[in-house]
């Protein structure tokens, strides 16, 4: 096994006067999964493109596997699995047909093929849907297929962009267990993009992408416990008027995001306890808890991870660049 | 170091397997469209029936052909490069849907050469296009005794039919990569059907399928330059011989017609292969 999987240095792409990726270094290694969480645009199906081989390389180095993006996209090819977000089966083939059609296209035929088809359906509980066709099958279930084709030609890196999207909670859990399954059997290293905090946390490690730049870097506990303490989250009647008075009064330094306060607490129950005595009047809410992925989030970028303010999830249809 | 390089489950691409695949996805999915298949033999029986009936008391044969040509037999090569040229074009339409259901980027991501994703996507058209072109041939003359078209004046023996079938799966490569090159760039299918009607079925029209032309000013320069012109006087060549007066002046030669319909051919194919082989951001669209 290579030492790592991927390592890309420099790493800029741009669409016209748009910048993607913005001097991009990341390292990922063999037999991990490491997880790309940004929010929509932040870049992550465009690194993703990248390393899948079909956009081309503008700027900076990128090695897959042992292999030069630029020079030796055939060699990281045959080697890598690639999901993307749209589904790539076709709906109006079996489970079978669009099996066997990408083993061909990998070289594998006859009963070589067979084998390996008959493996993997029996692996992911796909075998008694081989001849259904695909149009027929769930979302969870065609989500399977299509990790189960990724996997056909035996590839060591699997690259998925946001595997989890229009699946339910269950198809999700099913989700990652097989690709933790992958990991120990087959040593397989995954790829995951995500702007799900929770498929986040699942990861071995993690890197938060916004605005094309990594915003930070390491396993989930790591990235959680950089924040130092505990999370407070004020709603209050008027953000910018408090602000100055909890510096002045408690010594603490609140972040303001839209029309809430956040601060982060080392385990000194006394500043929550002076911060309900002394300014109740001027809070309408309260939340004290551990910080989350969204809290490092926030804390690395000013802003939260849903411009928006809204956490909605839905299958995203339009082709995004 | 590094040992993945000698990974005893490396498979390598085979072209030939490639384009099999490619070939039998074309194949597979045309055939569980029952509707396609009905259109696609339908209509062009049914133009060839009502059009012959309607136009052929006022169809004067050209100067090449024997006086006594029906306008059924005139329009009858014709009708067959009609269907070649829709089979062909539909079939890269799928180049579109391909597209847009995500079955193209993960045929882009596997290690195949793109020009046999190109020969693959080719072939599967030209398959389609010969197998309703060859039926319509041999149902077409039989409309005679339903009384729906007069007798042929030309027999297709088994030895005219196989050179028919020979040319016309070189016609439909040709017209396959065409509709390849068009569709390629395209990211809708409503932007196929506007480049076929303004540009592909006037192509059609002004290539002595429907009528001949001769004398017609610009028209006749028109056609003259059409390269499809040449596709369908090959086919009137091999397929009516008896219809075609001794030197038969004013339809270009069999000659002429192979090397011109092969050139077109080729540099069609070689376009397409060109642009398959860019690699550019499009290719995610």
């Amino acid at each position: 096994m290579p030492d790592a999987a991927t390592n890309i240095s420099g790493l800029i792409h741009r669409y016209g006067n748009r910048v993607a990726l913005d001097n991009i270094n990341l390292s990922v290694a063999a037999g991990e999964i490491f997880g790309l969480l940004g929010p929509n645009g932040g870049g992550k199906t465009t690194l993703f493109r990248l390393l899948a081989t079909i956009l081309p390389l503008q700027q900076g180095t990128v090695d897959v596997l042992g292999f030069d993006l630029q020079s030796q996209a055939h060699d990281i090819r045959r080697r890598i699995g690639v999901t993307f977000q749209s589904p790539a089966l076709d709906p109006r083939l079996t489970v079978r047909e669009n099996l066997k059609h990408h083993g061909h296209l990998y070289g594998i035929s006859g009963g070589e093929l067979r084998r390996r088809i008959d493996k993997l359906t029996q692996e992911f509980g796909l075998a008694d849907r081989l001849s259904d066709r695909v149009i027929s099958l769930s979302g969870g279930l065609q989500r399977r297929v299509e990790i189960a084709k990724g996997l056909l030609h035996e590839p060591q890196l699997l690259l998925l962009d946001e595997p989890s999207t229009g699946l339910d909670p269950g198809a999700r859990h099913d989700l990652w267990h097989s690709l933790y399954k992958l990991r120990e059997e087959r040593h397989v290293t995954v790829l995951v993009t995500t702007h799900i905090l929770e498929e986040a946390e699942r990861c071995d490690r993690l890197a938060l992408l916004d605005h094309g730049q990594f915003v930070a870097e390491g396993t989930p506990d790591e990235l959680k416990s950089s924040i130092g303490g505990d999370c407070v989250i004020l709603r209050c009647r008027n953000a910018d008027e408090l602000a100055p008075k909890l510096v002045e009064s408690l010594g603490v330094t609140p972040q303001k995001v839209d029309e809430t306060l956040r601060l982060e607490i080392t385990d000194d129950s006394q500043v929550v306890k002076q911060l309900l005595d002394r300014f109740s009047e001027e809070i309408v809410s309260f939340t004290w808890g551990k910080p989350t992925l969204e809290d490092v989030f926030i804390q690395r970028t000013g802003h939260r991870f849903w411009e928006s303010g809204e956490y909605v999830e839905r299958p995203v249809k339009a082709r995004r660049h | 170091m590094n040992t993945t390089t000698n990974s005893p489950s490396l498979t390598h691409p085979r072209f030939g397997l490639t384009v099999w695949t490619l070939t039998m996805r074309e194949l597979v999915r045309f055939f569980r469209q029952r509707t396609r298949v009905v259109g696609a033999l339908g209509q062009p029986l049914i133009f060839w029936v009502l059009f012959g009936a309607g136009l052929h008391g006022a169809f004067n044969p050209p100067s090449w052909a024997v006086s006594d040509m029906s306008y059924q037999a005139y329009f009858f090569p014709g009708i067959a490069v009609l269907i070649v040229l829709f089979t062909a074009i539909f079939s890269t339409i799928s180049i579109i849907e391909d597209r847009r259901e995500g079955f193209l980027q993960g045929v882009l991501v596997s290690p195949i050469s793109r020009t046999s994703l190109v020969i693959g996507k080719l072939t599967g058209g030209t398959v389609l296009a010969m197998i309703q072109a060859l039926l319509f041939v041999s149902i077409g003359p039989l409309m005679s005794m339903l009384h729906l078209a007069p007798p042929l004046e030309f027999e297709l023996s088994l030895p005219r039919m196989l050179a028919v079938a020979g040319y016309l799966a070189g016609l439909s490569f040709a017209l396959t990569a065409l509709g390849y090159c068009i569709a390629w760039p395209l990211d809708s299918t409503q932007g196929f059907h506007a480049i076929m009607s303004v540009f592909l079925l006037p192509m059609w029209m002004l290539s002595g399928a429907i009528f001949p032309g001769e004398n017609s000013g610009w028209l006749s320069v028109i056609m003259k330059l059409n390269p499809l012109t040449y596709g369908v006087a090959g086919l009137r060549r091999i397929m009516q011989p008896e219809a075609i007066v001794a030197d038969g002046a004013g339809l270009p030669g069999l000659a002429v017609c192979l090397t011109l319909t092969t050139l077109f051919g080729v540099a069609c194919v070689a376009l397409a292969v060109f642009l398959t082989q860019r690699k550019s951001s499009s290719d995610t669209r």
